[in-house]
């Protein structure tokens, strides 16, 4: 009887929004007379952070910083469509959205201030800080501020713009199965390492390095939560997770968290994370979905490690001490 | 974490003023301090709390219903059943054309899941919901039930959902979704060695901080609002106008910040019926599931079966790969055929095979219906491949890192779903892995590149 150390590797790659439905989201942008932009969507803010990230897209695409733009999510009366928050689909699809709608409102906002200027839009650039300059004469410049003020009390023009992003729906050949049910992939690889008590069945996961390609990562404190906690979740759903321990009968089911287990504080493996960008072609700055991604390759990872250390096959979520005890009596009996 | 900014550098744009920066969220400060406001949050004068009576049955008959002592009941304002519901059997995706129509709001006739919705009950107060809805007399005669997919698909099953006609979604291609790549026999003939196996799961429960549900207020001029966590606002809107047969232009949603989905909050479920009472009391009316809702009646992530048969060489190609992938739906389609099609276009798995063969099942039982979860159609199949690889080194006795890299799929390689490989990173991913983790492989693979020469 002893303690086992195992480690497994798992490489996965996973798909961008939704194609097979046809996956549309809409974006509109506008400023406030003193230059603030507002971004209006209806997609749905689950936490993950969705309203910082497309503040941080228009601001880039104006040319302001992130704190001049406020993000409006989630209402039907005022908000264009979205297809939702799933799929992975958030930063890439209402992403796309938002730069196409804040690409027509940057626009506009520089012909108001060509005008003010007296040069043509298109010798003018922003510096992202709140002005825009003449391109080779930057002392000849305009804040946004005032260049607002003008569009709305002097010009009568509205600084706003539409956005959409729109992939036809791909309809998967009948006889063949080809289909285009996504643009772009997001990529993982992870290596776990574990310990099996041999004894009890337990399985303590040590460590896992994880390596996510996600395109870009627009703001790197919101990737490394969102793939700490996928992380997290993926080792959740390899070890602990389930509605239904002797699936597929119906007993046993949990009802509250004393009953449905995950990992605790206690349980937490050290989690390394490294992320590598190859910008999509069709997402906004380059970026991919990681969201569902970072859940995934840390349950084979496990499952591989497990039987690194102990030597038997557990081809059953989640990998429980009963089914590694069993499948260990199993082994000593052939 | 670490950002390795050496990998695709010629092809990246590392000069931006906001992308990239690591900006604080705007709106953490309000999370961590308890400020955020959520739909619960809302509160309204006079506003009534509804409460599901729930079948105890797995699959029955309803021979009749009686709600009049809850009626009596002290508090109790209206008690719904599936004759005030006027379109009453719907699917979430018949917006895309995915049919057909095969789920009710209120069971009408018959349940086949346990946990199903038969009665709704609105009362002053959450308490005096919760014993009206005991005091409701549900008349059942139970049926035999099938909770196992492969008997489900057996001739003589229980016929789990009869707007189907038998255990399985009937896609456009038959009963499962195929994929057809290459000569799959013609590759096991040519292989050294042929492995098959079986994976299985059982579902998940999402389990987000905040359960789902929604508060709906009369706006007094014939529209209603909805404040809710859906995370599919107009998925719901017009879901909702269908059932209802109201215009959308009476519908308003607000949703906001939400306390976790991960695609458990796809379902159109709790807001028609919390409009639908809203709309026949002229009440403000408040429809949140508890704990233990969330964690029986929500959908879960669905069980999955993956079968796996592999045609491989010695030196490490894999030369023929089929799956056959089931996906246990429970009683109604919900997102469960999409998913289940989504599986198709996954497999298999991030790797050139020039020869595929994938089925992929969508499979009715009387179970509690599943629906979207984080990695929807991919994790479970994500599991299968990946454990699969391992096997599959080891038979050879070639380092699993290393077997996956002669596999990697490249950019311009054809996947089984005819699409060329675009932005390909895995093996870029596995050489950082096999740094981080000290798991060396031999040069050559260090050497390789997703780019490939004239893709």
């Amino acid at each position: 009887m002893a303690i086992r150390r195992g480690r497994g590797v798992a490489a996965i790659n996973y798909p961008t929004g939704m194609n097979l439905g046809g996956d549309p989201t809409q974006a509109l942008v506008h400023s406030t007379p003193t230059g603030n932009f507002m971004v209006t969507l209806s997609s749905v803010d689950l936490g993950q952070g969705m309203k910082q990230i497309m503040a941080q897209i228009c601001a880039e695409t104006i040319g302001v910083p992130t704190d001049r733009v406020v993000v409006d999510t989630a209402d039907t009366d005022t908000g264009p469509h979205c297809m939702g928050t799933f799929a992975s689909r958030g930063t890439h699809r209402a992403g796309n959205a938002v730069i196409q709608a804040a690409r027509e409102a940057r626009q506009v906002m520089l012909e108001v201030a060509a005008e003010e200027l007296e040069v043509n839009a298109s010798d003018l650039e922003t510096d992202g800080q709140g002005n825009i300059l003449v391109k080779g004469a930057p002392q000849k410049s305009i804040s946004i501020y005032d260049v607002a003020l003008s569009a709305h009390f002097k010009r009568g023009r509205s600084i706003s713009g539409r956005g959409m992003f729109l992939i036809p729906r791909s309809y998967p050949e009948k006889e063949t199965g080809a289909m285009k049910p996504s643009t772009c992939y997001a990529h993982a690889c992870t290596v776990a390492e574990v310990e099996v008590d041999d004894e009890t069945g337990e399985v303590t996961v040590l460590t896992v390095k994880n390596v996510f390609e996600i395109g870009r990562a627009l703001n790197p404190k919101m990737v490394e939560q969102q793939l700490v906690g996928g992380s997290w979740m993926g080792i959740s759903h390899a070890l602990y997770e389930t509605t239904e321990p002797y699936y597929p009968n119906r007993d046993h089911g949990g009802t509250d968290f004393n009953q449905y287990l995950m990992p605790g504080p206690g349980d937490l493996a050290q989690t390394e994370i490294i992320v590598l960008e190859r910008p999509s072609a069709d997402g906004p700055y380059g970026a991919k979905g990681p969201g569902e991604m970072c859940a995934n390759p840390q349950i084979p990872a496990v499952a591989n490690a497990v039987f690194d250390a102990v030597g038997v096959r557990i081809d059953t979520l989640p990998i429980t001490p009963e089914r590694i005890l069993r499948a260990l009596k199993a082994q000593a009996a052939n | 974490m670490e950002l390795r900014k050496n990998y695709f550098a010629d092809v990246r744009k590392d000069d931006l003023h906001e992308i990239g920066q690591p900006r604080p969220r705007s709106d953490s400060p309000g999370h961590v301090t308890g400020k955020t406001a959520y739909f619960a949050d809302r509160n309204f004068p006079g506003m009534l709390h509804l409460k599901m009576v729930r079948s105890p049955h797995h699959h029955a008959r309803i021979r009749s219903i009686d709600t009049s002592e809850a009626e009596k009941h002290p508090g109790v304002v209206k008690v719904l059943t599936a004759k005030d519901v006027p379109h009453n059997v719907y699917t979430i995706l018949i917006l895309i054309q995915i049919g057909p129509e095969d789920e009710t709001v209120l069971a009408d006739g018959k349940v086949r899941w346990k946990g199903e919705a038969v009665v709704a009950v609105l009362a002053e107060t959450e308490r005096a919901a919760q014993e009206a809805a005991a005091k409701v007399k549900v008349d059942y005669e139970v049926l035999p039930a099938v909770f196992d997919m492969e008997e489900a698909l057996k001739p003589g099953a229980p016929l789990v959902n009869e707007y189907h006609g038998q255990n399985y979604y009937l896609y456009d291609s038959g009963e499962c979704r195929k994929v057809r790549f290459g000569d799959v026999e013609a590759g096991f003939a040519g292989a050294d060695h042929i492995l098959e196996q079986s994976y299985q799961s059982s579902p998940i429960e999402h389990a987000p901080t905040e359960t789902t549900g929604c508060v709906v207020a009369p706006e007094g001029n014939d529209r209603f609002t909805c404040y809710t966590n859906t995370q599919a606002m107009f998925f719901t809107l017009d879901n909702t106008s269908i059932i209802l047969q109201m215009p959308g232009s009476k519908l308003h949603f607000v949703g906001g910040t939400v306390g976790g989905g991960f695609g458990g909050k796809v379902d159109v479920i709790v807001e028609p019926i919390a409009i639908l009472g809203a709309k026949l009391t002229g009440r403000p009316v408040s429809f949140i599931y508890s704990r233990e809702e969330e964690m029986q009646i929500s959908s879960p992530r669905a069980a999955e079966k993956v079968v796996i048969k592999d045609g491989v060489m010695t030196d490490g190609r894999i030369v023929a790969r089929k799956v056959t992938g089931y996906t246990d739906a429970g009683a109604y389609s919900r997102h469960s055929p999409y998913g289940a099609q989504k599986g198709a276009g996954h497999y298999p798995g991030p790797y050139t095979i020039p020869n595929v063969w994938i089925d992929t099942y969508c499979v009715y039982t009387n179970r509690t219906p599943s629906s979207a979860m984080r990695g929807f159609g991919v994790t479970i199949g994500d599991f299968a491949l990946e454990v699969q690889m391992d096997k599959l080194a080891r038979l050879i006795g070639m380092d699993p890192l290393e077997f996956r890299f002669i596999n990697a799929y490249r950019d311009g390689d054809m996947k089984a779903h005819r699409q060329p490989t675009e932005g390909a990173a895995l093996i870029e991913c596995m050489q950082e892995a096999s740094r981080a983790a000290n798991w060396p492989v031999a040069e050559k693979f260090m050497a390789m590149s997703s780019y490939k020469k004239g893709a």
